[in-house]
């Protein structure tokens, strides 16, 4: 068995008039992620992908997959996402769509529409697929090239939209904002309109992975941010009132909060990422945290779920220091994103900085105060791409 | 106004309705979501089909369970919420 452990402070000391609520049951790993590469064609960078992608291990095959497929949804995954990367790099897509239908999942494909042509979606129809997820970088074509790093990349999204419309899968579309396209909100909205998507998701940027990094040219102003709101609200009841299904999902980004969110409901239970190379992790923006993660070429679902220490690592209460252990709505948002504490003050355990009672607050009022004079461009952002990735991977 | 029980309802494109034995239990699947339904929610959603009529329901689950009173302004009722919250459609 490969060793699991970490090098992460062990638990705290407990002065006794603490309640410490005992440890929930472990929920049902509802949803599964599979991560099927790293590859992909374009270079956003605001990619959620561990920052030292091009030196990650190999894929694992179909084989490999169908058996993690298996074991997950005998454990009640019900939801699948195919995501990368650019999950249309692997050859075996189709095979993969059709094991995961055949076995019950709902079976979501979360692409950047580049590499998807109009028989592909017919073939993924024809293997069960439910849904297709486009992702666009911006309302326009200049913008939305420039951010995905390819010159052809926005006339495709166009086509293949329409096309996944027409061969009758439900359209979610999905919009990344930051500061350089939130302004034209109102003109995203319309796009997604006048291409009939049902779901519409706006999300601000997260800052994880090449997003942390790039986190100065990205994070929106505070004005930005509530005039986009604003806007979106403005559209909901525009097209309610003309009974239109859209549903626009706008999604804030915790920075401007005082509250962290209740990440993943959860530390390991809800959310289950497998990784191109077989890691297992309860969040996808896990990798990089200084926990030995299980494999499932070494390990069962059902032991990696249950029983494997880095799944256990943040569940319960008894983990907690202060500020988080004495606070009366740790059982609300379990402390936030472990992730983000880990980036931001380099213990994972420590309350995210989002929330106003962590000692490290200032970290997050420090970035939202170095976005009222940000002045980097677009191009001054550091791309995702293997060179990029090689670099910061070494320094 | 009073509902009209020759609409046949169909799950909206995208949605699936299907039972889930990890839960014991119906769910209702749609892109990245997931809504666990009832007992009741369940057997009125299993007859929906695209070609039933809200009628035709109705009669089926009184078969099925007799002597339950308000059982089609219960049918109804979901049907209204079903199609607010846009799950199924009516042709």
């Amino acid at each position: 068995m490969q060793n699991s452990g970490s090098n992460l402070p062990d638990s705290v000391n407990t002065p006794s008039d603490i309640y410490i609520p005992p440890t929930p049951p472990v929920g049902l790993p509802l949803w599964l992620l599979a991560e099927l590469t790293y590859r992909c064609p374009l270079q956003c960078p605001y990619c959620s992908n561990p920052l030292d992608f091009a030196k990650q291990g190999q894929e694992l095959t179909t084989e490999q997959w169908f058996k993690v497929m298996a074991e997950a949804r005998q454990m009640g995954a019900a939801q699948i996402g195919f995501s990368g990367g650019e999950p249309l790099v692997r050859q075996d897509l189709a095979e993969l769509i059709a094991e995961a239908r055949r076995l019950g999942f709902y079976t979501n494909l979360i692409t950047s529409g580049i590499g998807l042509t109009e028989q592909k979606i017919i073939d993924f129809k024809e293997a069960g697929l439910d849904h297709i997820q486009i992702s666009f970088q911006a309302s326009d074509e200049q913008v939305n090239n420039m951010l995905a790093g390819s010159k052809k990349a926005f006339a495709q999204k166009l086509e293949m939209a329409r096309a996944v419309k027409k061969h009758g899968y439900p359209m979610v579309l999905n919009f990344v904002t930051h500061r350089h396209n939130i302004d034209k909100i109102d003109k995203i909205i319309e796009l997604c309109v006048a291409l009939e998507a049902d779901f519409v998701e706006l999300a601000t940027c997260q800052f994880y992975g090449w997003a942390h990094l790039n986190r100065v040219g990205l994070l929106p102003t505070k004005d930005q941010l509530v005039r986009a709101e604003r806007i979106t609200n403005e559209y909901r009841v525009k097209l309610a009132a003309e009974n239109h299904p859209v549903k626009l999902i706008f999604v804030t980004p915790d920075y401007y909060e005082e509250r962290p969110k209740a990440c993943m409901n959860g530390w390991g239970n809800l959310f289950l990422t497998v990784t191109p190379d077989g890691t297992a992790l309860p969040c996808h923006g896990a990798r990089q945290m200084p926990i030995q993660f299980p494999n499932v070429r070494d390990h069962t679902m059902q032991h990696i779920w249950y029983e494997s220490f880095g799944f256990n690592r943040f569940r319960g209460y008894e983990w907690m220091p202060e500020p988080c252990r004495s606070c009366d709505e740790k059982e609300k948002d379990f402390g936030g994103c472990r992730c983000q504490a880990f980036m931001l003050t380099g213990n994972a355990s420590n309350t995210d900085p989002v929330c106003s009672k962590s000692p490290q607050h200032h970290l997050i009022t420090q970035a939202r105060d170095e976005a009222e004079y940000a002045s980097q461009t677009i191009e001054q952002l550091a791309f995702r791409n293997e060179r990029n990735s090689r670099l910061i991977a070494k320094s | 106004m009073s509902f009209n029980r020759e609409q046949v309802p169909s799950w909206r494109r995208g949605y699936r309705f299907q039972f889930e034995p990890a839960q014991n239990g119906h769910v209702l699947l749609y892109p990245e979501g997931m809504i666990k339904l009832n007992e009741s929610a369940s057997a009125i959603g299993g007859l929906i089909d695209g070609q039933r009529s809200v009628g035709a329901i109705i009669a089926l689950l009184d078969e099925k369970f007799p002597g339950v009173s308000e059982l089609g302004t219960d049918v109804e009722q979901f049907m209204e919420v079903a199609r607010a919250e846009l799950w199924i459609e009516f042709a």
